[in-house]
């Protein structure tokens, strides 16, 4: 940061007030720590009203009953004891675990491969990875209408192409979406398809920061390509590599939109998500109460990742 | 002689290489290609899947047509949707930049510990998902008569803009040296007026990077917008097509898709050239 001794010296009417001369607001204002708390005021107001009084409203919502257009009952844990009870409930839990970590795991993977071999050159580079990152940057309900295109029993794409190939006799296709093993095969794979650049990318940038001569001298000393890479490359990776698995684990655990609108959390629930679920109890249903406690449920995973990241974060 | 490879085993290497990044780029890009495809087919080459074994799915076996292009613009409501979604980006920018151009330069300067835990702080509320809160948001909604309207929505995304931006913004002011503005105080600004003479103009690329950012957040937006709007006339783009442009049974996949690439292409193209920045801010922390 910038300590020149001589601008240090030089900003006297920055810092205290000097000794003897009467309080003036002015001066007190320009101070940087007064300013500073004063700009950040506003901003975190709002974010404290808008995000901390909706979440304490939500822990309200989940003590009460609360029927569209009637008066609230309080309860209790009563709530919370109807989601313990419901089997869907249940499933949609394990469901949101199951398709976090395999799409987790896979983005990881397929990732650190993507970032492995963009660092080399090549021709057209800029272009592929402009390709590349398409999924990314196109906006998630749309590339997911998309898949749901690609995934028609009849006309979709992958049975198109199955039968391009005489794989499947006519519309005698996978159905993709409607048997529910293969449902939660195509969410997870639609969620990795659109996650995988970003590990990729920002792998990548944390590749291209591992300087050459450590390469150089660790093949000096003898280190062949996967010695390199185990001793080296990944150990260096390590802080990328958890931030950006933390930062999607988050994002897929509380994903939304892409089983809303892929399947809509079916067939029979196969691919109701702990988000989907709550979202059809508390709107759809119009169980506000069973729908806050649904949304609760997911604060522990929350809690859990957020205490990870922060201890992480003021570590490095 | 280990480091030098055969040039069996050099070519064999590029060989590899090449074929993975073909995969990966084949991966990426082939739902794009049947958006395309299904944009500019003509409906009866489009839905022969169960008739017509000897029918190439891949290719336009009739001329390509605009039809659905202009079924889409002339009798859908995606350009009220357009409309809507573009007013609600604008004025959510607007109230971003008041709050996190401040917020962002006072965390850069503010140094010690409460800075620096606010500043993480600030990140970490980015990551509370919408998904957690739309339904307190809803009853909030109501109860503010603002269900079905546009306000909700401008009123509740500078939940997310702000913290996401206002750590972009931290990033870039950190990168400018206190001198930019302390010289300025010296010859009698005031902190604001150096801000606003010296800091602000020196920022440009960062504010235009955060206002991507915004729009595209906006753009992106699904839960919120399902949950408060109603009526189809008020819906946003990323709403609307997904559930209005359905209509019954039939799904209009040609201007769906015709939907889904024209929505994409200004994002796409606008995305690339600030993702460098995106992935810096983002990182920050994580490399040194």
């Amino acid at each position: 940061m910038s300590t020149n001794p001589v601008l240090e010296a030089a900003r006297p009417a920055t810092r205290a007030v000097p000794a003897g001369r009467p309080f003036r607001l002015r001066e007190w204002l320009e101070r940087e720590a007064v300013f500073s708390w004063l700009m950040l005021t506003p901003p975190l107001l709002f974010l404290l009203a808008f995000l901390g009084y909706p979440f304490c409203y939500g822990v309200y919502l989940s003590f009460v009953k609360r029927p569209v257009a009637q008066p609230a009952t309080f309860v209790g844990l009563g709530n919370f004891v109807n989601l313990w009870n419901d089997a869907i409930f249940w499933q949609a839990v394990w469901n949101t675990f199951r398709f976090t970590a395999a799409a987790t795991v896979l983005k990881l993977v397929g990732g650190l491969g993507m970032a492995l071999v963009m660092h080399q050159n090549f021709k057209l580079k800029g272009m592929t990875r402009a390709l590349l990152l398409l999924p990314f940057i196109v906006p998630t309900v749309l590339s997911t209408v998309a898949w749901q295109w690609i995934f028609d029993p009849g006309m979709g794409m992958f049975n198109r192409l199955l039968m391009f190939f005489d794989l499947v006799k006519q519309n005698q296709g996978p159905s993709w979406l409607g048997n529910p093993t293969l449902a939660m095969v195509s969410v997870i794979l639609v969620n990795t398809w659109r996650g995988l650049p970003f590990f990729g990318i920002t792998i990548l940038a944390g590749l291209q920061t591992i300087p050459d001569e450590l390469m150089e001298s660790a093949t000096i000393d003898g280190a062949g390509t996967w010695a390199r890479f185990r001793y080296v490359t990944l150990p260096l990776l390590m802080p990328v590599i958890f931030i950006v698995t933390t930062f999607s684990i988050i994002f897929t655990f509380f994903d939304f939109q892409l089983v809303y609108v892929l399947t809509g959390g079916g067939p029979a629930n196969a691919t109701h998500l702990m988000a989907t679920y709550a979202y059809s109890v508390g709107m759809s249903s119009g169980q506000l109460g069973m729908g806050s406690a649904a949304a609760l449920a997911m604060v522990p995973v929350l809690g859990v990742v957020l205490l990870m990241m922060s201890s992480y974060v003021r570590r490095a | 002689m280990a480091a030098a490879l055969s040039p069996v085993r050099r070519t064999a290497a590029v060989v590899v290489h090449r074929a993975t990044i073909l995969f990966f780029i084949a991966f990426a890009i082939f739902p794009f290609y049947w958006m395309v495809v299904t944009s500019f087919k003509q409906n009866a080459d489009l839905y022969v899947g169960a008739t017509n074994v000897a029918h190439n799915p891949f290719l336009f076996n009739i001329p390509p047509t605009l039809d659905h292009l202009r079924i889409l613009f002339g009798q859908t409501l995606y350009l009220t949707w357009l409309r809507n979604t573009l007013f609600v980006g604008l004025v959510v920018v607007g109230i971003t930049l008041l709050l996190a151009v401040p917020a962002g330069y006072s965390l850069a300067r503010l140094t010690g510990r409460w800075g620096e835990r606010l500043s993480i702080g600030i990140f970490m509320t980015y990551l509370v998902p919408s998904t957690l809160l739309f339904i307190p948001f809803s009853r909030l909604v109501s109860l503010m008569q603002l269900q079905n309207s546009l306000w909700s929505l401008v009123l509740i995304y500078p939940t997310f803009t702000v913290p996401f931006c206002t750590w972009l913004l931290m990033g870039f002011f950190k990168s400018l040296p206190r001198e930019v503005e302390e010289s300025a105080m010296v010859d009698g600004c005031s902190r604001v007026g150096a801000i606003w003479r010296m800091v602000l103009p020196l920022s440009v690329p960062g504010l235009l990077t955060v206002v991507i950012f915004a729009l595209t957040l906006v753009i992106q937006e699904f839960v919120y917008s399902l949950t408060f709007i109603s009526s189809v006339q008020r819906m946003t783009v990323s709403v609307g097509v997904p559930v209005a442009l359905v209509r019954g049974d039939v799904y209009y996949w040609g201007s769906l898709m015709a939907a889904c690439l024209i929505t994409s292409i200004p994002i796409a193209v606008v995305y690339n050239f600030f993702l460098d920045r995106f992935i810096a801010g983002f990182t920050v922390g994580a490399i040194k």
